[in-house]
């Protein structure tokens, strides 16, 4: 008999496996979700065309372009789609299966999506190029130590998006319908993150309120990492809020995941 | 026709009677929409507390954008969201066969089959919005502009269900409806802007390939009194063409539907 983990540790290889090999099989499902995350250059061509003439907040036109392709890299690595699949599962009863296995699902769910990042990072180093080209390395930190912190930062912020829809897809074992969960979801997010706007434009109240969310821990922090400088102070803070929240979000995921597993009465055939 | 009025008002006090009996969830949805309506004002107020005007657009011709944006919105998720979900679940279990089957054009049975009542509110909040930015502007539009601004209102509506039908249709062979449908309504995010604040490139995107425009914009132009004749007809033209095309498509899906039922 070997423990759990080493037994999910052999199994890795072959659940990534499995990964790709449902990447490829849906592609243009794939090809779907990544058209999804473009919203930031459409944000970005508002931001720049009212920035044209003079700064906006302090962000000239280059800095916004910068801001908004780095979060579309960020956004590409980093985003999950585990809540529907979570969803889909729960409500068909298909989830069965997957108890089946003597692998723990939530390691399964995640192993499926680690082996989907090279695919969204297949579309993410060009948009990285355009912008180290665009920015001429003007609007991008020349920091060392935040280039290096930049792949844990990356690394928790995918964390965090992963456990929170993970818990949020988890819901469907207690409710019929999701739908206006994942609404709300999306709209903290939009907002909270610097998805739609830079977080230091927001007035002061929410400001604030997005500094303990935490989303901005799944996409700003990431991006300041790349466009901003930041002293020692801050980037403690900030990779340690990252971290907090990535031990939370992974709680949050199980403790959803062990409540829900006791209702789940496997609906369907 | 009598039958599809009759048939449409069924469908929506079936849905009706099952919004009341969750009322909690009822009131609850209703005020998450306002504080929705809130915070999607945020960017534009943002934007214009440092800038008189972008592009030819001041705050109020703006606000009365958004406001179009809600309504229209309260449309999508208060009607065509839930009916094409329902319509998923319907090809996923091989119960479309028997909507298929009804003495009634499939399409129409389909579009409006399941309705959200509590986005009245966000109907309400639009046009609360509407009035609010033209109070603001300090001068009312005309009769014959809020005529138009009615009717293009109509016109926008159509483009839009256009649009999500025909995606509807796409996905009976391409890709899962859902995903899709989040797809396009990333997109339809947008059209909370006027489209001329977006850059060249962007505006013929949301223009002619995704027309966004022709759905917020232009209807708003309309009952602002900024919108050109020719402006106003290739809003009209341009939706009854989407609608045109979408049915063709909707038509060749149809066709093409084989039953998942065992």
């Amino acid at each position: 008999m070997t423990s759990a983990p080493s037994r999910a540790l052999r199994a890795l290889p072959t659940l990534l496996r499995v990964g790709v090999a449902e990447t490829v099989a849906y592609r243009a499902e794939f090809l779907v979700w990544i058209l999804t995350s473009t919203q930031p250059l459409i944000m970005m061509g508002l931001w720049t065309a009212v920035a044209r003439e003079r700064p906006f907040e302090g962000y000239s036109s280059a800095m916004f372009v910068a801001y908004y392709l780095a979060s579309l890299v960020v956004r590409q690595l980093t985003a999950n789609w585990v809540a529907w699949q979570l969803m889909d599962e729960i409500r068909r009863g298909t989830l069965s299966m997957r108890l089946l296995r003597p692998v723990h699902p939530v390691f399964a769910y995640m192993a499926g999506h680690v082996a989907a990042i090279p695919f969204r990072a297949a579309v993410a180093l060009p948009v990285a190029v355009v912008l180290l080209i665009c920015s001429g390395g003007s609007t991008l930190t020349g920091s060392g130590l935040q280039v290096a912190l930049l792949l844990p930062s990356l690394a928790f912020a995918w964390l965090i998006s992963f456990g929170l829809m993970f818990a949020a897809g988890g819901l469907a074992f207690f409710m019929t319908d999701t739908s206006a969960v994942m609404n709300l979801y999306y709209g903290l997010f939009a907002l909270f993150s610097g998805y739609l706007l830079p977080l230091d434009m927001l007035p002061g109240p929410l400001e604030t309120l997005a500094a303990w969310l935490p989303f901005r821990f799944m996409l700003s922090v990431p991006v300041e990492l790349m466009t901003r400088t930041l002293d020692g102070v801050r980037l403690a803070e900030l990779l340690g809020g990252q971290l907090a929240w990535a031990v939370i979000a992974t709680g949050l995921a199980l403790g959803v995941w062990r409540a829900g597993l006791r209702r789940f009465e496997a609906v369907g055939t | 026709m009598r039958r599809y009025v009759a048939l449409l008002l069924a469908q929506f006090r079936v849905s009706a009677a099952a919004a009341m009996a969750y009322r909690a969830n009822f009131v609850l949805e209703g005020l998450l929409s306002l504080v929705w309506i809130g915070l999607a004002l945020l960017p534009l107020l943002v934007l214009f507390e440092q800038r008189e005007s972008v592009n030819g657009w001041d705050a109020s011709a703006s606000l009365v954008v958004i406001g179009y944006f809600t309504s229209l919105r309260a449309l999508l998720e208060g009607v065509v969201n839930p009916s094409l979900n329902d319509l998923i679940a319907r090809i996923r279990t091989g119960e479309l066969d028997y909507v298929l089957l009804k003495p009634v054009d499939a399409q129409i049975a389909v579009s409006a089959s399941h309705y959200a009542p509590w986005k009245v509110v966000d109907l309400l909040g639009g046009i609360a919005i509407i009035v609010w930015a033209l109070v603001r502007r300090g001068e009312m539009p005309t009769a014959g502009q809020l005529a138009l601004g009615v009717m293009l209102f109509g016109a926008g509506a159509i483009a839009m269900y256009s649009l999500w039908i025909a995606c509807a249709a796409l996905s009976f062979r391409l890709v899962r409806l859902d995903n899709l449908m989040f797809l396009l309504s990333a997109v339809f995010d947008t059209a909370r802007w006027p489209v001329h604040v977006f850059p060249g490139l962007w505006r013929v995107l949301f223009t002619f390939v995704v027309p966004i425009a022709l759905i917020t914009t232009f209807p708003a132009m309309g009952l602002l009194g900024t919108l050109t004749p020719l402006g106003a007809l290739g809003t009209v033209g341009g939706s009854l063409v989407m609608l045109v095309l979408s049915r063709l498509a909707w038509r060749a899906a149809i066709r093409g539907y084989t039953s998942a039922s065992s």
